[in-house]
């Protein structure tokens, strides 16, 4: 199973496209690991830099929609090769989310209040993430704040998570 | 309980239900093109699975980039291409018959009512013109489908657009789309199915509907969908007519994917066109939409007719009844791209390509290529290309550059100023 813990990059904005994630002119390459560089290439949000922000980054926490537009499979690829393996926000376009968990990774919905709460008490500062799949809770910690945060997600998503993707899963079952 | 159209095909389609809403089904088809498969291609072969369920069920077409335009681009079709032949698929359209692939399959009849399909591409929500579930997935998807037959979906929530009213002249099935996009939002529609009805639809044709059907993954939709009726049949006859003795023998069978009359919705929109006026995108984001009107005198660089949206041979004859004895705007750079060499030899046939070069568009073969800005076609940073593609992210036809999203009669009307333009100068209307 992938690790779910790191620090985590803000990303206050919703609907971040899978364009913005990943350009279509990386699309050409057909390895995952040659997508590394371009993670949020395109993505133009004041005080974000990605050859800064994300190499230190093990999750993402946003807002709503992330990942909608292009079907790209390269997206969560491009997070996974950066050690990104968890997305944290208020809703997901669908084929991203199910993209996720196909590859064993998550996208987990936590509800806008907490989200701003989130956003309000650690945005800007340097925040780890460690994630206790089992009980369901996200732990946050920054410097003078802690929050633990429950979250669910369904059974099925659990199954690939677990399983380390759909591909895993669908060969034992079908 | 009345069920939906897809409530119906995933009924039909059972395979397994392994918890909650959970369902996974049985595919029809699967699709394939060289972006998004040969990861999955490697994948299987790196497991030891290089195996696919049924080659019959598999329909592949190199079209996002092609010719290849470098070493990378004729790598993944490689990959592609021997794998169709190693696993002995014999619909696989390579160069010389490639096109578009939600305008070549359906061409080719590879969609009927009732079907499932997956395709790793995120407007395969197109192919829900014919009352299919089709539906845009990612690599890891499209791989399962390949190998296994089966895809695994949330239980079907519906939403139903009702389009009523009367088409004003100059304003087509993308205006109404666009409009739809506008209300609804780019998250109006996620996780659910977009079901068009109403007047407007029954009385489009399937190239409409596609158009119609192709975009509702802008509003986050997991597939657009109209119910089949003798439209459908009529386009899909000389496919099926070994299989029934007559149209309305068609027709009847496929009723079984129509939505009952007690259906229930998510929810249901009346969507009124009667004073739709012609639409494009303002913006980095579909939903972005205002009325041409209030943007004609802007500036573009670039026009590009063409897609999975647009690039059919309707889509065509309207913009070459706008472009008829005229020429582009000097400094504008036309592009026409015909979605498939069915659109293209049709377009030679009735004159209209004559029109597009003398009008002074470059007519290129038929690609993907500038919609998601990998070839011909490609912007500059700070330049504008008003398109009759369906996605105006930021960077989306070159890092840098700004899409207008249009009809194909507003997209040829502004590239004869070089500015956005309201056809109706041109060929009256609204």
């Amino acid at each position: 199973m992938k690790s779910f813990n790191g620090k985590i990059l803000f990303l206050d904005r919703s609907d971040i496209n899978t364009d913005e994630i990943i350009p279509a002119r990386y699309l050409t390459e057909i390895t995952k690991e040659a997508l590394k560089p371009y993670l949020l290439e395109d993505l133009e949000m004041t005080g974000f830099a990605p050859e800064r922000d994300v190499a230190p980054s093990g999750a993402v926490i946003t807002r709503a929609n992330f990942g909608c537009g292009s079907s790209r499979e390269h997206a969560p690829w491009a997070l996974e090769v950066n050690d990104i393996n968890i997305v944290i926000g208020e809703s997901f376009a669908r084929i991203f989310k199910q993209n996720m968990f196909n590859c064993g990774m998550m996208a987990v919905e936590l509800s806008r209040d907490v989200l701003d709460d989130l956003m309000t008490r650690f945005a800007g500062k340097e925040t780890e993430l460690v994630t206790d799949l089992e009980a369901g809770v996200f732990h946050f910690t920054a410097a003078g704040e802690a929050l633990e945060v429950p979250f669910e997600i369904s059974d099925f998503d659990r199954a690939l998570v677990e399983a380390g993707g759909w591909v895993g899963y669908a060969d034992q079952h079908y | 309980m009345g069920k939906t159209i897809a409530e119906k095909i995933f009924a039909s389609h059972l395979v397994d239900n392994p918890s909650g809403d959970i369902q996974v089904i049985r595919l029809d088809a699967v699709f394939c093109h060289e972006i998004t498969t040969p990861v999955a291609i490697t994948d299987l072969e790196a497991r030891g699975m290089d195996r696919v369920f049924d080659p019959a069920r598999i329909k592949a077409v190199i079209d996002h980039v092609t010719p290849a335009k470098d070493s990378k681009t004729a790598m993944q079709g490689k990959i592609l291409r021997e794998w169709a032949l190693r696993h002995g698929i014999i619909d696989f359209f390579d160069i010389g018959d490639n096109g578009v692939c939600h305008a070549l399959f359906p061409e080719k009849g590879f969609v009927r009512p009732g079907y499932t399909i997956i395709m790793g591409d995120s407007h395969t929500c197109t192919h829900g013109a014919f009352g299919a579930f089709a539906a845009g997935v990612g690599t890891t998807d499209l791989e399962v489908g390949m190998l296994k037959g089966v895809c695994a979906f949330h239980a079907p929530q519906t939403m139903k657009v009702s389009i009523t009213g009367e088409l004003a002249a100059g304003v087509y099935a993308k205006d109404v789309i666009l409009a739809v996009i506008g209300k609804l939002g780019v998250n109006g529609a996620t996780n659910r199915v977009i079901e068009f009805g109403g007047p407007v639809v029954d009385a489009m044709s399937m190239e409409a509907r596609m158009t119609l059907c192709n975009m509702a993954i802008e509003a986050g939709g997991t597939s657009g969908i109209c119910a089949p009726d003798m439209t459908t049949v009529t386009y899909l006859w000389p496919f099926i007519q070994d299989e029934f003795d007559s149209p309305e023998a068609a027709l009847e069978a496929y009723g079984a994917f129509t939505a009952d009359s007690d259906a229930v919705y998510a929810e249901e929109i009346v969507f009124h066109v009667g004073d739709l006026v012609p639409m494009a995108t303002f913006g980095y984001k579909p939903d972005q939409v205002k009325p041409i009107a209030e943007m004609v005198g802007e500036k573009v660089d670039q026009v590009y007719i063409g897609s999975c949206t647009n690039g059919r041979i309707e889509d065509l004859r309207v913009a070459a009844e706008v472009l008829k004895g005229r020429h582009i705007h000097k400094g504008v750079r036309g592009v026409l791209s015909p979605a498939t060499p069915a659109v293209y030899k049709a377009a030679l046939k009735e004159g209209l390509i004559e029109i597009f070069m003398d009008a002074g568009f470059c007519v290129t073969n038929p690609t993907c290529g500038a919609c998601l800005g990998m070839s011909n076609g490609v912007l500059a940073e700070g330049e504008v290309c008003a398109s009759t593609t369906n996605r105006n992210f930021n960077g989306r036809m070159g890092k840098g550059g700004m899409v207008h999203l249009m009809s194909p009669a507003s997209a040829a009307a502004t590239a004869l100023t070089g500015a956005i333009t309201n056809s109706h100068i041109y060929t009256g209307g609204e």
